[in-house]
């Protein structure tokens, strides 16, 4: 029990910029989905249950009629994909998960994925109990957003316009730490270049997956010269 | 309109196997009793600074250079945000800084 809580009180300030994110981007979830005629115990289930931000805005499309299961699994697939990637990172890291394991895969977001990345344990915390509560910690604050917005969305009183740029700001701190704790700037160079190559080719809602594969086709075409030093992070 | 319950809940059941399934997907291919190739293994330690610059580029996706505000907001707390990290490395130093640049410019001066 002690070791949960040391864990949790670890965890706790390495998940404020995802709190405020996900409360904010939650929250603005919740207010469409009322406006979709689902109150809060569905924006509670879906946010429990799907747990995937930019896949729950797209989902609120289909709640409008028009879409067979058959295209919504093949949407989601699409709008998904990239996880995928995140589960190849994280293989190793959650070989020791145990019975926290499936938790872990479930919970793998794209901003859980980029904490798990960066954040570190301080000395005499258990690893795995840190990156667990660091992922539930998420999971919640993305659930209460949900519901908040669903239920006091329309009350809040001052202008929060902007502050979903807590998430850019975390993903550009992160790219930074990994920027300087790795010699070889090839990984990073790709993802970046990839993206904003397909951005420019394909348009804002369509750049991901082209995204997904050039930067896999780079990884694996210049495999040497990638892997070089990446371990010595 | 109130979509009906047994519907919505099909729908919501399929986007969330969907979802499990692309972050389960590696997991059920490699599992952890087996020996994982090791081009894999070095896929997935070059894959987390690529992911995170497409998530960055991903994040700033709707900034349009060419039409007011020209993604100046983006551009200096961006920039604010890499400088404080630099600077103090402390991180919500540099992201409680950088998201409050962001909100006073859109919300005051490119308003």
């Amino acid at each position: 029990m002690r070791k949960k809580k040391k864990a949790l009180k670890a965890a706790f300030p390495h998940t404020i910029p995802v709190l405020l994110g996900y409360l904010f981007i939650g929250i603005a979830f919740g207010i469409l989905l009322r406006d979709k005629g689902l109150g809060a115990g569905w924006a509670a289930l879906m946010s429990t249950l799907i747990y995937a931000g930019s896949m729950q805005f797209v989902a609120l499309n289909f709640f409008a009629g028009g879409w067979s299961l058959a295209s919504i699994a093949l949407m989601t697939l699409m709008v998904n994909l990239r996880h995928m990637f995140y589960g190849l990172s994280m293989l190793d890291a959650f070989k020791s998960m145990g019975r926290k394991k499936p938790y872990m895969v479930f919970s793998l977001t794209d901003e859980t994925f980029s904490l798990l990345c960066s954040a570190q344990p301080p000395e005499g915390v258990d690893k795995d109990s840190f990156l667990f509560c660091m992922a539930l910690l998420d999971h919640v604050y993305w659930i209460a957003g949900s519901v908040l917005g669903s239920l006091i969305g329309s009350l809040i009183p001052f202008d929060s316009t902007g502050i979903d740029f807590a998430m850019t700001a975390l993903f550009v701190v992160i790219f930074v730490e990994q920027w300087k704790a790795m010699r070889n700037h090839l990984p990073a160079l790709a993802g970046v270049g990839a993206a904003l190559l397909c951005l420019g080719l394909f348009g804002p809602d369509r750049f991901i997956l082209p995204t997904l594969v050039l930067i896999a086709g780079l990884l694996a075409l210049f495999r040497k010269s990638m892997a070089q030093e990446a371990d010595a992070s | 309109m109130i979509p009906n319950a047994s519907g919505t809940l099909f729908i919501i059941l399929t986007v969330a196997l969907v979802t499990l399934g692309t972050r389960a997907l590696p997991f059920v291919l490699f599992p952890a009793g087996r020996k994982t190739p090791e081009w894999i293994l070095s896929l997935g330690r070059a894959l987390p600074p690529a992911m995170i610059g497409m998530l960055v580029v991903y994040c700033l996706k709707g900034v349009s250079p060419l039409v007011y505000p020209y993604g100046l907001p983006e551009l200096f707390s961006v920039a604010l945000v890499v400088l404080l990290q630099l600077w103090r490395h402390n991180t919500l130093i540099s992201i409680c800084g950088g998201t409050a640049c962001y909100m006073l410019l859109i919300q005051m001066v490119f308003s």
